[in-house]
């Protein structure tokens, strides 16, 4: 498999916080990376520098290059082009307010996108590649904020599907759902592998079992550990790795 | 445990008692004009000309002009005030430039309106040549009024949930259609609201317009924005200071027709606001 992300020597500050510290990470196209770790272990810093939101917050500071697909997202990608291709699943269903149909509309319409079939292709798309289609469909025209909140992480999803990115980042997508939603949500990132690179931020140890191809665990801002999947849950070469996986700490 | 009851009895009472007393002034202010006012306000009255030095006849163009000083109002400081809060609220860093712009605006609130007055006596009537017109008047208001828009405007953008922004950005749009899109339509409701308020209040405003625009007697109506024009407050100082022998009735008459103008706006304001409200999902 090809490299998809390439990250060197990357440090992240929120003003004198080290988020991340020295990190060297490689993302193969395709695959599923789980990420493991307990709160203030620099995922979700790591994730939103992948697309570069982490520059919304002015006390932000970042060093060390990303690459993808061999290009610097730092200085050789437009941040809009970049967030187009790197595309981010939040923690929590933040539906816009308005209607299903445009909620996914939103990011084509913002691409330039017009047609009016167009639209409602894409839209269907994406809704039955997030496997949302058979519930909505009947009523695109609804506000999304009468969704269910399982509905409405994988219209989010959905959402962001619809822009074509080539990166998904899911920051603890299954945060606040119910176990029925998370299969839905997990089987939904699978079908998505033969098309996507992704990456699972989780608090969820088991999800990352379940679903990653890979694993990667953090802790205090530093990868402590990456390896297969199955290797990371069954023998860990870190102690830290170990106790953190069986629930001694975290 | 009495005492907290006590304590609790007299504190209730002496905070019911300190609000009753806020509506005292208005009610009497409300039932006196009415009450001395609504006589006078026949069809006539505000669809006449002044006659016989303001002693008989209407207040039609002191009602016009206050329009058209209003509209004009509307015309500059809307754009301005609302361009202005995007700026600070959605593009400006936290650096020097934009702590400056906000002290200034707090001051800008803080300036008397008779120093606008002569403000724009100076730099609209006089420097840019302008004259007493309704340009030079509109202008002055605008000033006035700017801050009080860019205020309403900026508290308005803020209530927008910051998350609805990061979606936006997240999926690649700029900064000019994150606020395009997401900020502005969910802010709008706000920002009406916020800029009526500060348009009623420069529609009752004596200082700004007394050498701006104001005209003593001016029994026609204006015929463009150079032209002076008669105006509601300014017509009632002169009504009840200036002019000998003026009749209670024309004077309260008066009176109300301005209270009952920015009434209009304010429940305009209240209307827009109840509206919006029954629409938010978020």
């Amino acid at each position: 498999m090809s490299t998809k992300l390439q990250i060197l020597k990357l440090d992240v500050w929120f003003e004198t916080i080290h988020a991340v510290k020295n990190l060297d990470l490689e993302i193969k196209s395709n695959e599923i990376l789980g990420i493991i770790g307990p709160s203030n272990s620099g995922k979700t810093s790591l994730l939103r520098t992948l697309n570069r939101l982490t520059e919304l917050y002015p006390n932000s500071r970042t060093t060390g290059e990303i690459l993808m697909d061999g290009e610097n997202i730092f200085r050789q990608i437009d941040v809009q082009a970049l967030r187009k291709r790197v595309g981010i699943v939040f923690a929590l269903p933040l539906p816009l307010p308005l209607s299903i149909f445009d909620n996914i509309a939103y990011g084509p319409r913002l691409h330039g996108i017009k047609d009016k079939t167009k639209l409602a292709e894409i839209v269907e798309k994406s809704l039955k590649a997030a496997a949302i289609w058979d519930e909505v469909k009947d009523r695109l025209q609804t506000n999304a904020f009468k969704l269910s909140g399982g509905q409405q992480q994988r219209l989010c999803i959905a959402r962001t599907l619809a822009v074509e990115p080539e990166v998904i980042l899911y920051d603890e997508p299954c945060s606040g759902l119910d176990p029925i939603s998370t299969l839905k949500v997990e089987e939904a990132m699978q079908e998505l592998k033969k098309n996507y690179t992704q990456i699972l931020v989780t608090n969820n140890v088991k999800q990352s079992a379940r679903v990653s191809d890979r694993t990667a665990f953090f802790l205090m801002g530093e990868l402590i550990e990456l390896g297969e999947t199955k290797q990371i849950f069954t023998v860990p070469r870190d102690k830290r790795t170990e106790d953190y996986i069986t629930g001694r700490f975290g | 445990m009495r005492d907290t009851q006590r304590t609790e009895r007299i504190a209730f009472a002496v905070l019911l008692i300190a609000t009753i007393i806020v509506i005292i002034p208005v009610g009497l202010i409300v039932l006196l004009v009415l009450w001395r006012g609504l006589p006078a306000l026949t069809p006539e009255f505000l669809l006449a000309m002044p006659r016989d030095g303001m002693r008989a006849g209407g207040i039609f163009p002191a009602i016009v002009g206050t329009f058209y000083l209003t509209l004009g109002t509307a015309a500059f400081a809307i754009p301005f005030g609302i361009l202005a809060a995007i700026y600070l609220n959605e593009y400006a860093g936290q650096n020097w430039l934009t702590r400056v712009i906000e002290i200034a605006i707090i001051n800008l609130a803080g300036v008397p309106s008779i120093v606008y007055g002569l403000f724009g006596l100076g730099l609209f009537v006089t420097f840019l040549g302008f004259g007493a017109s309704i340009l030079a008047g509109s202008l002055t208001l605008s000033i006035m009024t700017l801050p009080v828009i860019i205020t309403a405007t900026r508290e308005a953008l803020s209530t927008v949930p910051r998350s609805f922004r990061e979606v936006s950005f997240s999926l690649g749009a700029s900064r000019w259609q994150t606020v395009r899109h997401v900020v502005l339509p969910n802010a709008i409701p706000g920002i009406l609201t916020g800029t009526i308020l500060g348009l009623s209040r420069a529609a009752g405003e004596t200082a700004p317009i007394l050498f701006t625009v104001a005209a003593f007697y001016l029994p026609r109506l204006p015929q463009s924005v150079y032209d002076q024009a008669m105006a509601l407050p300014y017509h009632i100082y002169v009504l009840s200071t200036q002019v000998p022998n003026v009749s209670v009735k024309i004077q309260y008459g008066t009176v109300l027709a301005l209270v009952l103008m920015v009434f209009l706006l304010n429940i305009t304001a209240s209307v827009i606001r109840a509206k919006f409200r029954k629409r938010k999902t978020w």
